[in-house]
């Protein structure tokens, strides 16, 4: 009894860890039942694997039996590989289970397609329902949607579940179409569109009745596979911010393509996965959501792709130094924020403390920010005289040869594949 | 400057403050009875701790500060940081001689320094939220204890009291000898006389665990290296989220 539950476990964590969405924050699920759990607050990472990623929910497939064969999946059905599928009891037992123990926020729950796309879907909607009513669990459940399934049953999955998600997998139409040949984008952006309007449509409600229920409090996110397929960062942060636009996600998740076939249209076994890439993109989604940048500014066609050995903010001020140095003590608040080396915390200190006295040197160093990069693009009380301005590639050289960074070793091995 | 002697105390601290106004004392230096080496030259003055003047200096202090900034106070008084008594101090000071909105000055040592005290703390409680590993005993309570570096405790009963809301649980600091005991109506802080012996690092012994204890570790254990992805390597930003200091708490760090 025990070895099969643990290789059951074992089978279909291994097959969901590909998804890399980890959030168990932004719900508003409070324990007011006297039961368990609470997903109010912030997110909790209640571990971290050693490839460093967040464990902050019980992350598993329902199945790992698959009736598609998406190249780049490993549960695709020619894949030769052991199967497995959970009971509903099962499901709802492990994460009750860990729940209690504090070792999760959560469920994340996913899975192969049975039958057909309503089978799977029920099965789904049926754990979240069991969780939620007869276990009275109020924890974070993020429930990913099964393409094709019917709105109906989305409509019930979403009373119950916090988030849900559903991945475009390829940036582009025609590098999903390369490597997955039954799916689309648009049947993914159907399913997205009909939760986003149901949102709204409960939030409209909700301002005349209080009783409404919860509709997916948490919102929807979404997952664009990166370097299986030949498209530029551009695109890339193209198609994210249009999703973002079109579809209010709450996330975009970016997944560094880790090679686990032979086929021919996919990068080799065994090639590193594109991990810095991965990064800088993720910096780029940053700059959007949080630092007021439009996506143009940071892609486009004289730019497509971002660069390794600096990241994109530092990049864009390298390549618009005309609208450098910016006065620490006078400049407005969303300036500040572009400087390289200034973060939002640090940014909202400095906007705080000048009003008291100017700000100095050695304040701005005890404040926190990057010091040594942000000091060639700012002015502060005691800047010192500097007879001639700088030119791009000398400022990026002394920033680089003073930093410490990872990248530096190596920053050529990743953008060659293309 | 003059040398203040306290009892370590919240309520000692505040006390100082009130007595730095009554004897017009220009700079005080702060310290705990404990860590203060007695001086020939300069006996220091002894604070005794007194309800109401630290009553009337919170009192003073609420005034001018925002929520968020009292709950900044306590978590650096909690840091248990003998350097951290002194910026409270001079904190305190300067808040009550400005006029209010002065906490914002974070070009100001002592607020930045509170702010940056306040910060820590803040990172070791949300900490324990997260490395608290439950386990349930044979009678169903679920027991932890944890050593945190600050004295987090007192800032933990809210998160745990509403998440689990319907199981019995004990969370024990193994430093500083006293726990948090929620008995499904209340959080109350107890004290054990003997904390559990452990058998292996993080576990109580076996006779002591409800019989699928072993089995719930184990899955545990299974989904932490399942969900790990090898190709992806990385130690180091590994152990920059998990400091090796927690690892023994850990038990997906048993297996």
């Amino acid at each position: 009894m025990y070895e099969r539950i643990r290789e059951k476990l074992g089978i279909l964590a291994d097959a969901a860890k590909y998804d890399v969405s980890c959030s168990s924050s932004g719900s508003n699920r409070k324990n007011e039942n006297k039961g368990i759990g609470d997903a109010e607050g912030t997110g909790i990472c209640h571990t971290y694997t050693e490839d460093g990623r967040c464990v902050s929910l019980l992350k598993i497939l329902l199945t790992n039996h698959c009736i598609y064969d998406c190249a780049f999946c490993v549960s695709r059905r020619s894949n030769d590989i052991k199967r497995a599928a959970f009971t509903v009891d099962e499901v709802v037992e492990l994460t009750m289970n860990f729940y209690r123990r504090n070792y999760i926020e959560g469920l994340f729950l996913s899975s192969g397609i049975f039958k057909d796309a309503d089978y799977t879907m029920e099965r789904l909607v049926c754990i979240v329902k069991k969780l939620r009513q007869e276990e009275r669990f109020n924890g974070y459940i993020h429930l990913k949607t099964i393409p094709g399934a019917s709105d109906e049953l989305l409509r019930e999955a979403g009373l119950f579940a916090d988030r849900m998600s559903i991945n475009l997998e390829m940036p582009t139409e025609t590098g999903l179409k390369l490597l997955a040949p039954e799916k689309s984008h648009a049947e993914v952006k159907k399913p997205l569109k009909y939760i986003q309007n149901s949102i709204t449509q409960f939030e409209n409600e909700k301002a005349l009745i209080k009783s409404v229920p919860r509709f997916v409090p948490a919102g929807q996110s979404t997952q664009i596979v990166v370097g299986a397929t030949p498209e530029t960062d551009k695109e890339i942060m193209h198609t994210a911010h249009a999703f973002y636009q079109n579809f209010s996600l709450k996330r975009v998740y970016y997944s560094g393509y880790i090679p686990i076939s032979n086929d021919s249209r996919l990068p080799v076994i065994g090639s590193q996965p594109p991990l810095i890439r991965e990064n800088r993109l993720y910096q780029a989604d940053w700059l959007m959501r949080f630092y007021g940048f439009k996506v143009q500014e940071i892609l486009n066609d004289v730019h497509p792709n971002l660069e390794a050995d600096v990241d994109p903010k530092l990049s864009w001020a390298l390549r618009n130094l005309d609208q450098f140095p910016v006065d620490i003590n006078t400049a407005d608040y969303y300036m500040i924020l572009r400087v390289p080396g200034i973060g939002v915390a640090s940014a909202l200190k400095i906007v705080q403390a000048r009003k008291f006295n100017r700000l100095y040197e050695s304040h701005l160093r005890k404040l926190g920010i990057a010091f040594r990069k942000a000091r060639h693009f700012i002015r502060y009380a005691d800047s010192p005289m500097q007879l001639k301005e700088f030119e791009a590639g000398h400022i990026k050289g002394l920033i680089l040869s003073e930093s410490k960074s990872k990248y530096q070793k190596n920053p050529d091995n990743q953008l060659s594949i293309f | 400057m003059e040398l203040y002697i306290f009892d370590g105390s919240l309520e000692g601290l505040l006390t100082a403050v009130f007595e730095c106004y009554r004897r017009k004392s220009a700079i005080v230096k702060l310290v705990t009875e404990d860590r203060h080496v007695p001086d020939v030259f300069d006996s220091g003055y002894h604070v005794v701790s007194d309800r109401e003047k630290g009553k009337r200096v919170w009192k003073g202090l609420c005034a001018k500060l925002g929520k968020d900034w009292q709950l900044r106070f306590y978590k650096t008084y909690l840091s248990e940081q003998p350097e951290a008594f002194q910026h409270l101090l001079n904190f305190a000071r300067y808040i009550i001689d400005q006029p209010a909105g002065a906490s914002e000055n974070f070009a100001h040592s002592d607020v930045l320094a509170v702010s940056q005290t306040a910060q820590k703390v803040h990172r070791e409680k949300h900490r324990m939220e997260a490395f608290v590993r439950f386990q349930k005993t044979g009678d169903g309570i679920y027991y932890a204890h944890i050593e945190p570096d600050f004295d987090v405790l007192p800032l933990l009963p809210e998160h745990f009291q509403n998440r689990y809301a319907d199981q019995r649980w004990i969370i024990y600091d193994l430093k500083r000898k006293y726990g948090l005991y929620y008995d499904l109506e209340k959080t109350e802080e107890i004290e054990l006389d003997e904390a559990p012996q452990m058998s292996i690092i993080n576990a109580l012994p076996s006779n002591l665990l409800d019989p699928k204890e072993e089995l719930f570790t184990l899955l545990w254990q299974d989904y932490f290296k399942n969900t790990n992805i090898k190709a992806r390597k990385n130690i180091r930003l590994h152990v920059r989220h998990v400091p090796r200091r927690y690892w023994k708490y850990l038990s997906e760090k048993q297996g």
